[in-house]
């Protein structure tokens, strides 16, 4: 990659995006092959070393202590450059006034939204000196308004002469900043493509071999008959500090029989609590859950399980899964106390064996057996193993938390064909996603979270991820109209940003592939 | 799937026998250091711990310490520390005693009666520790090592002369009044000495540890807490509840740790009742890594430890080698199955990996555009 470009990495979950740069950035050693910065041959111990060499990386997951500064954040474990008072005050103006990152280094980092925590972390690389800036999926967690923000930042970087590595799997994104892309797949490079006379499409195709899937349902199964019903659900919080903070606040809804309800926010506005309290994980101060006309607020979780409620973690490491289990234990975790897993006290292990076999195979569970430990699988083979676990017990409730987060694409065109196939059969789901495509596509009803409210609900048929942005953010409450004049001007700025597949010139198809962690 | 399986009991067998021969060379070290020949020491403990009396006081020792283990492991299993096992089984042993010593009624009766006194007081003594971690955040490795010393208090308060204690005057020792000879329990009279009749409960309680954890629902879900809290929450466990019953459960394994002693050899509780066991469990249910098996061979392991040590001391060497072999091998155990335990994850994962590559090599696409 030359200097001053924006050199975009893209591939699948587990292609090995992620360990390439761990290695650039000192974290984990190559077994073979070099590394040459500016022309120079260099290996790295540690990210000391990478850090030395002007390479800087911004991780997904931001590495910032909540309770301090913007300024202190960036100072810390750098005291030495340029002290810890007026002249890093200074360094840090400079800094941010010359890439228009806009930072205030006397706010406190937890008062800070995830865009603004985004740019402290970018700022803090290059306090340290960075030349080069890794961003490790940079824009899994930002609505659309603030990719584009971002993306600004980036060309300013570019501009003074920075070198920038992107990673993503959101191709759109990629056409649209990078000068350069390199395509890995399965650990190995397949193809460079110049993103002038590349389609997303193409992309798409070079990344997996295949064409991209889309989550759009075309007809609607929505039925009269109440599935769900939540009214008044309230829950407060008390911090550390002692300070109480409402988590959901009035929060009502009512899902019906094959209705997809698709709940839109930027990650902890509350989306998190609201599953757990409908799961009964959480006990809400007020309001009642009513499933199927059976009031459920007092009920424990395994007895909601039992009458019907599937549960698809929004982090299955900490939510769904055993990881140190084999494959068939995992396959009870959740169903203990139903068929084929027991026989009553006695867990029927055969009977469950069995059973992880059929699922494996149906939900086409890339393993080699059902003996294995579920942390040897990846990500997507993990997630279709619960997807599968959940569907088999027939709920009438699916709560789906970001059910295809890290899952490679064939994997997640699966995972909505069996939403979409369930919901036909009646089933009622409460989806959660922090990609707006799939949560447009698949959704018959959309509601907005924001800080622990529903402040406005849409219709997915007409609205576009940018208006559902705006809402996300606070700025747009009440229900959202879709503007003609509006969507006209969108479309055509962001075209493959669209998640409209009737644009119809093949550029409209996002991939709809969502930031999401690896294993 | 044969294969994997072959595999894990390897790497679970590759562990303890590591810690073991590990814990062997630094203890030959540590003999050599002293101006002494290590193989002769070693060849004295083998010699001596395989007289047919030494076999018979391992049995007998490693009963209570399996049991011992046990208790713990039940503890373990679920991420609970219990450090109480000693308190509970003292405390347990001492009122069980004290009840068995007050009636005399046929032994079929008594025995129960005396061994369900000793799983309840067992069970209670450490369900206080369960409910103050689940009420009130209290660690229930702080809280149980002070209920060991309280436990220790009550006993001494109560084993007094006049209270639930009988002084003997000749021997200045107190203890509880004797068992009636009817709930003493019956024995297997070897060349060697008599084996504790107590060893066939000890048997049933291993399988029944397997049993439970392994085959039934309420296992299943304890194993689930144990390996991950949040999941198990999610999967509709109620985990307080799992902590406080599980807490019940390993105290009253630890109630039975004393049952040996009071029930084949002392048949009352004095000062002279053995201490110090529950530590012992610690260190075995650690060295069979909670396993019903292993920690038999533990406690095997611990008694004959303990018994050649005072082979050791006839042929002039210090008898505290066997503490230094103890010691290392438990640090060796920590240390060998976290190293063998992500030796067998990445292991794993390599091989998935490549079972799975195997099965489909991705072709090299050319560049598009």
């Amino acid at each position: 990659m030359r200097s001053g470009t924006v050199h975009a990495l893209v591939g699948e979950n587990g292609a090995g995006k992620s360990t390439l740069m761990k290695i650039l950035y000192g974290m984990q050693k190559p077994d073979e092959g070099t590394i040459a910065v500016n022309g120079e041959q260099v290996t790295f111990g540690d990210p000391g070393d990478a850090i030395a060499r002007g390479i800087g990386m911004v991780h997904q997951h931001f590495m910032l202590a909540d309770n301090l500064t913007v300024l202190e954040n960036v100072v810390l474990g750098s005291e030495k450059l340029y002290g810890i008072g007026s002249r890093a005050r200074a360094k840090i103006q400079e800094i941010s006034d010359a890439y228009g990152l806009g930072v205030r280094p006397d706010l406190l980092v937890e008062d800070l939204g995830v865009a603004d925590r985004q740019r402290v972390e970018i700022l803090k690389v290059l306090y340290r000196g960075a030349r080069i800036l890794i961003l490790d999926e940079p824009t899994a967690v930002l609505v659309p308004q603030e990719v584009d923000a971002l993306f600004d930042n980036l060309r300013e970087l570019k501009a003074e002469g920075l070198t920038v590595i992107f990673i993503s799997h959101k191709l759109g994104e990629v056409l649209s900043v990078a000068d350069e892309i390199t395509v890995i797949r399965r650990g190995t490079t397949v193809g460079n493509a110049d993103p002038e006379h590349t389609t997303t499409k193409q992309l798409a195709e070079l990344m997996v071999g295949s064409e991209l899937p889309s989550p759009e349902t075309r007809e609607s199964t929505v039925t009269t008959e109440r599935m769900l019903t939540v009214d008044g659900l309230r829950l407060a919080e008390v911090d550390l500090d002692g300070v109480e903070r409402i988590v959901l606040d009035a929060i009502g809804f009512t899902i019906h029989k094959g209705e997809v309800l698709g709940i839109a926010g930027v990650e902890g506005n509350g989306q998190a609590e609201l599953v757990e309290t409908i799961m009964g994980m959480r006990v809400p101060d007020g309001g009642t859950v009513v499933l199927d006309g059976e009031d459920i607020s007092r009920v424990p979780t395994r007895k909601r399980r039992e009458d019907g409620i599937g549960y698809i973690p929004e982090d299955r490491h900490r939510h769904g899964l055993l990881l140190e289990a084999p494959l068939w234990e995992n396959r009870i975790l959740g169903h203990v106390t139903e068929r084929p897993n027991s026989k009553g006290f006695l867990i029927d292990t055969a009977a469950a064996r069995r059973d992880t076999e059929r699922i494996v195979a149906e939900y086409d569970v890339r393993t080699p057996g059902i003996e294995v430990t579920a942390a040897s699988l990846s990500g997507g083979n993990q997630q279709k193993l619960i997807v599968g676990r959940e569907m088999s017990h027939l709920p009438k409730l699916l709560i789906a938390a970001h059910p295809t987060r890290g899952v490679d694409v064939g994997a997640q065109a699966q995972i909505w064909d069996q939403i979409r196939q369930a919901r036909r059969e009646g089933l009622a789901v409460l989806l959660i996603s922090a990609d707006l495509d799939e949560l447009i596509g698949l959704s018959d009803t959309l509601r907005v979270m924001y800080r622990g409210r529903l402040v406005a609900d849409a219709d997915p048929a007409t609205i576009t991820p940018e208006e559902l942005g705006s809402a996300m953010t606070g700025a747009a409450t009440g229900h959202l109209e879709h503007d003609q004049h509006a969507e006209n001007a969108a479309t055509a700025a962001t075209a493959e940003n669209a998640a409209d597949s009737d644009n119809g010139d093949g550029t409209g198809t996002l991939s709809a592939a969502s930031g999401g962690e690896d294993r | 799937m044969k294969k994997f399986d072959k595999d894990r009991v390897v790497l679970g067998v590759a562990a303890p026998v590591l810690a073991v021969v590990g814990a062997l060379i630094v203890t030959a070290l540590v003999i050599l250091a002293t101006g002494k020949e290590p193989f002769t020491a070693f060849r004295v403990m083998i010699d001596y711990g395989d007289k047919t009396d030494s076999q018979v006081y391992i049995l007998n020792k490693a009963t209570t310490y399996y049991l011992a283990g046990l208790a713990v492991a039940v503890g373990f299993r679920m991420n609970l520390f219990n450090i109480g096992v000693d308190g509970q089984y003292r405390l347990a042993a001492f009122f069980a005693a004290a009840v068995g010593g007050a009636m005399s009624l046929p032994g079929v009766i008594q025995l129960p009666v005396v061994i369900l006194t000793a799983m309840a007081v067992g069970a209670l003594w450490a369900a206080i520790a369960g409910v103050l971690k689940v009420t009130r955040g209290v660690s229930e490795v702080i809280s149980t090592i002070m209920l060991n010393s309280i436990a220790g208090i009550v006993i001494g308060y109560f084993l007094q002369g006049g209270r639930l204690g009988v002084l003997d005057k000749s021997a200045n020792m107190v203890s509880t009044k004797p068992l009636p000879s009817s709930s003493h329990l019956f024995n297997f009279s070897t060349s060697g000495g008599a084996v504790d009749g107590f060893i066939i409960f000890a048997v049933l309680a291993g399988v029944l540890y397997w049993y439970g954890l392994s085959r039934t629902r309420f296992g299943f879900d304890l194993r689930a807490v144990g390996r991950s809290q949040s999941a198990a929450e999610a999967s509709g466990v109620n985990v307080k509840r799992m902590v406080v019953t599980s807490m019940l459960i390993s105290g009253a394994m630890a109630g039975l740790v004393g049952m040996p002693t009071l029930l084949n050899e002392s048949y009352d509780y004095g000062t002279d009742f053995p201490v110090g066991i529950g530590f012992t469990g610690i260190a075995v249910a650690l060295l069979g890594r909670n396993n019903p098996v292993g920690v038999a061979v533990g406690a095997l392991l611990w008694a004959f430890l303990e018994r050649a040590s005072n082979g050791l001391e006839f042929e002039g060497y210090d008898k505290e080698i066997v503490g230094v072999i103890q010691g290392v091998i438990v640090l060796a155990v920590v240390i060998a199955y976290e190293v063998v335990r992500r030796y067998g994850i990445t292991r794993q994962q390599r091989q998935v990996g490549a079972e799975l590559a195997a099965a489909g090599i991705p072709k090299q696409q050319e560049v598009a555009a």
